[in-house]
């Protein structure tokens, strides 16, 4: 399974999310540090999930990097992160 | 963590009034996310205190479990973790950041 997909699995699972966009901006990174040559070690992810109500910046941040924690571990370098409620996706 | 990295950390968040943990330093950022955070505490004109963890291993795993943050930049303010790079731009852009500074009567650019 590849990274990304690996990804999307994951928190659909934990955050069921209303809408979630996946991009793979490692190639805006090559030859910068972290940069895999296999590609798949910068993503950037918008989230929309109703669990996020209620919760910091911070706190929603954290959510999603303790479900991904396996993922930044290992090849993922960098994730960005735009985390929004349903009220707030507009 | 070395409990000698957490007192470090913990003296120089209570010391400095904004401490930039990031990628290189705020002339030469070795990251693009550093360098954006750079960018907007100049938009802001704040003074700020940097720690490259480039040349500091201990320190670059140590702020990370101290955060409980998994990534680089990390800012905080009056010793308070406030966010990494995209926390500290949507902050930024929705004027929260400004904000959060002259709350915590920390000179900036709009406050001058």
């Amino acid at each position: 399974m590849t990274i990304s997909a690996r990804i999307e699995q994951k928190l659909t699972a934990a955050l069921t999310p209303s809408r979630l966009v996946i991009n793979d901006d490692s190639a805006r990174h090559q030859g910068h540090g972290g940069h895999h040559p296999e590609g798949e070690s910068h993503f950037h992810l918008t989230v929309v999930s109703a669990l996020f109500e209620g919760q910091s910046r911070v706190e929603r941040h954290r959510m999603v990097y303790d479900i991904l924690a396996e993922e930044l571990a290992g090849r993922v370098h960098a994730i960005g992160l735009r985390t929004l409620t349903p009220a707030e996706d507009v | 963590m070395e409990a000698s990295v957490a007192d470090r950390i913990r003296r120089d968040i209570s010391e400095n009034d904004v401490v930039l943990y990031m990628k290189g330093t705020p002339i030469f950022p070795q990251c693009g996310f550093s360098a954006a955070v750079v960018q907007v505490l100049g938009q802001l004109d704040v003074k700020y205190k940097s720690f490259d963890i480039l040349i500091d291993p201990g320190l670059r795993e140590g702020i990370k479990e101290f955060s409980n943050w998994p990534t680089l930049p990390q800012l905080y303010v009056k010793g308070e973790f406030v966010g990494g790079c995209d926390i500290v731009k949507e902050m930024y852009q929705a004027g929260e950041l400004a904000a959060l500074f002259q709350a915590k009567g920390i000179a900036t650019a709009a406050g001058a």
